[in-house]
């Protein structure tokens, strides 16, 4: 029998390449973080700084950081009742570990299931991307703090954190 | 009261309670002017000159990152200012950013957190309304 070894194998080559950028697609990539699309968060969270993604804190960090409002990192954002029960729902069912979890499997590695960290720029893998970040460059006019993502990741606020 | 009457006399009634001009800003600091009148008798109305003191007055029973309203929001209110964590803010100035003051909660909401941040206390009623008439004005 004559079998069409050709045309055979580049089907299963263009088969298996589109398998695997389809995954990277399902998996968002590394460096893809939906942003903030409900309105209120975004208003709420995103006033003095980045409105950031729900996907790069675990739900239990989220519920601790939502419970303080009133000192948040020194200042009182504390916001009415039904309000933070708004940004709560979106942030905790959107978080790393639950509805972002596709988005942010890497970003959690390292943090122990007990702890609720409230700095994304703590996560060990937050710290271990940014090792090579000289101190001038976060102290610089343009940056001033590492919660200032968009001075290097000009995608940031659509999402998109790859290296710059 | 029939229902076929309820719709224009609800009309009516919306466009005989506020003058013809009067926006959003307009009845805020109408009711500011409320307020101030209730905290000083004494109170003769608002003032953009004093509000551009205000706005540029180094206060020190704020938080020491913050001492003054141009701390975050610039020297030049028709300009952008930035937040200490970085982010851009828009300019303070209604010519330079229009939709700014159109929703009192907002408003009353910044001055809640800015005033405490910059002054350490409340702002007075005066204070919103010599500062919100520098705004319009800008």
């Amino acid at each position: 029998m004559n079998i069409p070894y050709r045309p055979l194998t580049l089907t299963l080559v263009g088969l298996a390449f589109s398998a695997i950028v389809l995954q990277r697609v399902e998996a968002g990539g590394d460096d893809y973080f939906p942003p903030v699309i409900d309105p209120v968060v975004k208003e709420e969270c995103g006033s003095c700084h980045l409105a950031f993604a729900p996907s790069m804190l675990p739900a239990r960090s989220w519920k601790r950081m939502m419970a303080d409002l009133k000192n948040h990192f020194g200042d009182d954002a504390s916001v009415d009742a039904a309000t933070a029960a708004r940004i709560s729902a979106y942030l905790t069912t959107n978080a790393a570990d639950t509805g972002g979890k596709r988005y942010s499997s890497k970003l959690l590695r390292g943090i122990a299931p007990n702890s609720a960290p409230l700095r994304i720029t703590e996560l060990p893998r937050w710290v271990d991307k940014h090792r090579e970040v000289p101190n001038w460059e976060w102290k610089h006019k343009d940056v001033r703090s590492k919660a200032n993502c968009v001075a290097c990741h000009t995608g940031a606020e659509q999402g998109f954190y790859e290296d710059d | 009261m029939s229902s076929k009457l309820a719709f224009p006399l609800g009309v009516a009634a919306m466009l005989l309670s506020t003058s013809p001009f009067a926006g959003p800003r307009e009845d805020l600091l109408a009711q500011y002017a409320t307020a101030a009148r209730a905290e000083a008798p004494a109170f003769s109305g608002f003032s953009s000159a004093r509000g551009e003191a205000f706005h540029t007055r180094k206060f020190s029973g704020g938080k020491p990152d913050s001492p003054a309203c141009t701390s975050c929001h610039g020297d030049s209110p028709r300009s952008a200012g930035r937040t200490l964590t970085g982010k851009s803010i828009d300019p303070v100035a209604v010519s330079a950013a229009p939709r700014r003051y159109t929703d009192p909660a907002k408003v009353e909401k910044w001055f809640k957190r800015n005033c405490n941040e910059v002054l350490g206390r409340a702002c007075t009623a005066q204070e919103k309304g010599d500062w919100l008439s520098f705004m319009i004005s800008q």
